[in-house]
């Protein structure tokens, strides 16, 4: 009898543990800061990855997070996605230090597009853009589940393979279902870690149209590239990563410098306008 | 909140335009309806048939009768043969079937790979271990019990060193997992050589005809002993089919989308340990049945573990009871052991698995 007594009330402790019904946060005005970094520092194997990081990341902008390889971009949004924790410093999301918020309240306000997206089973791309929705489970705007998934596999362009399993479709296909799902959360901070990678030409066009549109909605949208000229051409503001510190931040035409750059990537590089549009087209200086 | 109003692109289509998904979820409704009428089928055919036949109608009879619904009593033995022998080893039988084919389906999820089965990565044989030392030293100071609280613990610490040993960053790379369970299972096999080595004679056969996996010594005491632990086990997995969807995206994905991935886990390996030891603690190690069952779901209904759960508890319940009867008519007047039996026909699934991945993907490795 004694055995299972004990086992009864583990399983209870266990679901007294679920935690209530998380409440959706308030529509945010533009230019609320909805996640930012203080003085962050992180170190990873024993190395400093960031090293006193400072970031802001508002409603209705697109920020752009470029930099070498390993200046620490990924950590950064690691770390405002609260899966890196921060040795100093502080990081916030919607006003509040991100470790008082539980993943449930999390969820609600924002949506993290991983760098790799892998799947441990064969789910169809549909199910897949719908556990976007899982947070609203439950809660009113559950409603709004079949439009969202709908729009964000349209948006995305993924609508044609719905039915198909998520791994027997290519690597770029497989990044933008991800982004759909990423999409369908409809969460008003968007976290992306390079969805561009793995794409082509026109598909990492549409995704930074996509981000651009969430962000004059009214969404606050951070983005790793590495595309300088993609960035240039769609962020309202850059910030350039060199060895754990933010070299440079602002509008692209400002912190998108010839000097600059070619200091942080070692590679002499040249920044031209664009005839047309203006915008600051960052090329490799390369010799005829 | 992001009302986009740039029209769709005429070219894309509309809405959820998925027939796929959609015959999947009428897939899994067509077979919950057959596995539940196979059941039903299965249950007063695998109760007539035996040594002592009794016909169909007879036991439907004595069902009702017993439920107070009419039909009729039987005569004394034919009574007893049903009530005593019978009924208690069907039960038990969907009960460790159910409790495998779930845990099965369970630790597929929780470690993200196909090929984690409580046999195959060594719990059952942690579980064992704990139920052996109790058979061995002639524990029995939690009653009828004893066994199975045995076999939950050492199943638990089981399930814990395998999860620890064989995951890194996040994820299970299948051969780890795999090696780990070969160093368990070795390891297990060592502990309980060790038990026999100092138990009696009469423990030592006890304890060899229940490796081999059998439910031929079933009793309704024996039936309250796995009760509580199949019980629980198989009440509390549905409740963790969604947020098991979600962990196959990996586990950082999933706590991006509000599930508490570390409680989550905690739950997930009570719970498999739960049903481990109930099916472990009375009917031996009965391998393979929760590595083919989700797997054959998987194929027609898809990975979706709102069916997966509870599609497998009822497959293994069928399975295992069909395997049951099989084992204990084949070899008239003999009984085959029922893990025996498991063995020989999932092994070979187990091959073409592999075949076929090796096939499609150029192996695990």
């Amino acid at each position: 009898m004694r055995g299972t007594s004990t086992r009864t009330v583990n399983a209870r402790g266990l679901l007294r543990l679920v935690p209530s019904r998380p409440v959706p946060p308030p529509p945010a005005a533009p230019g609320d800061v909805l996640a930012e970094a203080e003085g962050l520092r992180v170190h990873l194997g024993g190395r400093p990855v960031l090293d006193g990081v400072s970031v802001t990341v508002r409603a209705g902008e697109l920020l752009a997070l470029v930099g070498p390889n390993g200046a620490g971009k990924s950590t950064l949004l690691g770390a405002l996605s609260a899966d890196v924790p921060a040795d100093e410093g502080v990081v916030r999301v919607h006003g509040r230090p991100v470790t008082e918020w539980s993943a449930p309240e999390l969820a609600l306000r924002r949506a993290v597009l991983p760098q790799s997206a892998s799947l441990s089973f064969p789910f169809p791309v549909e199910e897949v853009v719908r556990m976007g929705r899982a947070p609203w489970a439950g809660s009113d705007l559950a409603d709004e589940d079949d439009a969202a998934v709908a729009e964000a596999m349209a948006r995305t362009e993924v609508t044609g393979f719905a039915g198909r399993p998520y791994s027997a479709l290519s690597g770029g296909e497989r990044a933008r279902v991800a982004l759909a799902r990423v999409l369908a959360q409809r969460a008003p901070l968007l976290l992306l870690d390079e969805p561009t990678a793995a794409l082509d030409l026109r598909h990492q066009e549409l995704v930074l149209r996509l981000c651009r549109e969430r962000a004059r909605a009214g969404d606050a949208v951070a983005v790793v590239l590495h595309d300088l000229s993609l960035a240039a051409a769609y962020a309202d503001r850059v910030a350039i990563l060199r060895a754990g510190r933010v070299a440079a931040g602002g509008p692209p035409a400002e912190a998108l410098s010839e000097g600059l750059l070619s200091e942080v990537y070692d590679q002499p590089v040249e920044v031209l306008p664009h005839p047309r549009t203006r915008a600051p087209l960052v090329v490799p200086r390369r010799e005829p | 909140m992001t009302v986009l109003d740039k029209p769709i692109r005429p070219g894309a289509p509309a809405g959820p335009a998925s027939p796929p998904p959609r015959g999947r979820r009428t897939a899994a409704w067509l077979l919950t309806a057959a596995l539940v009428a196979g059941l039903l089928l299965l249950v007063p055919v695998a109760a007539g048939t035996g040594a002592y036949p009794i016909p169909v109608g007879d036991v439907l009879g004595s069902l009702l009768n017993r439920s107070g619904l009419g039909g009729t009593e039987l005569d004394r033995v034919a009574e007893s043969v049903l009530w005593n022998v019978r009924f208690p080893r069907i039960v038990l039988a969907l009960l460790v079937g159910a409790s495998l084919g779930c845990a099965g389906a369970l630790m597929q999820g929780v470690f993200g790979n196909p090929l984690a089965e409580p046999g195959v990565i060594g719990v059952s044989s942690g579980a064992a271990v704990g139920a052996v030392a109790a058979i061995a030293f002639g524990l029995n100071f939690l009653g009828t019990w004893t066994v199975s609280v045995f076999a939950f613990v050492s199943g638990l610490v089981t399930v814990l060193v395998v999860y620890a040993m064989s995951r890194s960053g996040g994820r299970t790379e299948v051969v780890t997992l795999i090696l780990t369970g070969i160093a368990v299972n070795a390891f297990a096999g060592a502990l309980i050589g060790l038990f026999l080595f100092f138990a009696d004679t009469a423990a030592v056969n006890q304890i060899t005809f229940w490796q081999l996996g059998s439910l031929a010594q079933a009793t309704w005491p024996k039936v309250l002993a796995v009760l509580p632990c199949a019980a629980l086990g198989l009440g509390l997995a549905p409740l963790y089919a969604r947020r098991l969807d979600l962990l196959a995206l990996g586990e950082r994905p999933a706590r991006h989308l509000g599930v508490d991935v570390e409680r989550l886990r905690v739950v997930l390996v009570l719970v498999i340990a739960l049903l481990t030891a109930a099916a472990v603690s009375v009917a031996g190690v009965i391998g393979f049945v929760g590595l083919v069952v989700p797997h054959l779901l998987r194929m027609v209904a898809g990975p979706g573990h709102r069916f997966l759960i509870p599609g497998s508890a009822l497959l293994g319940a069928l399975v295992l009871l069909a395997a049951d009867l099989a084992a204990r008519t084949v070899a008239e007047p003999a009984e085959l052991p029922l893990g025996v039996l498991t063995a020989l026909l999932g092994s070979p699934f187990f091959f073409w698995l592999l075949r076929r991945t090796r096939r499609r993907q150029g192996g695990w490795a």
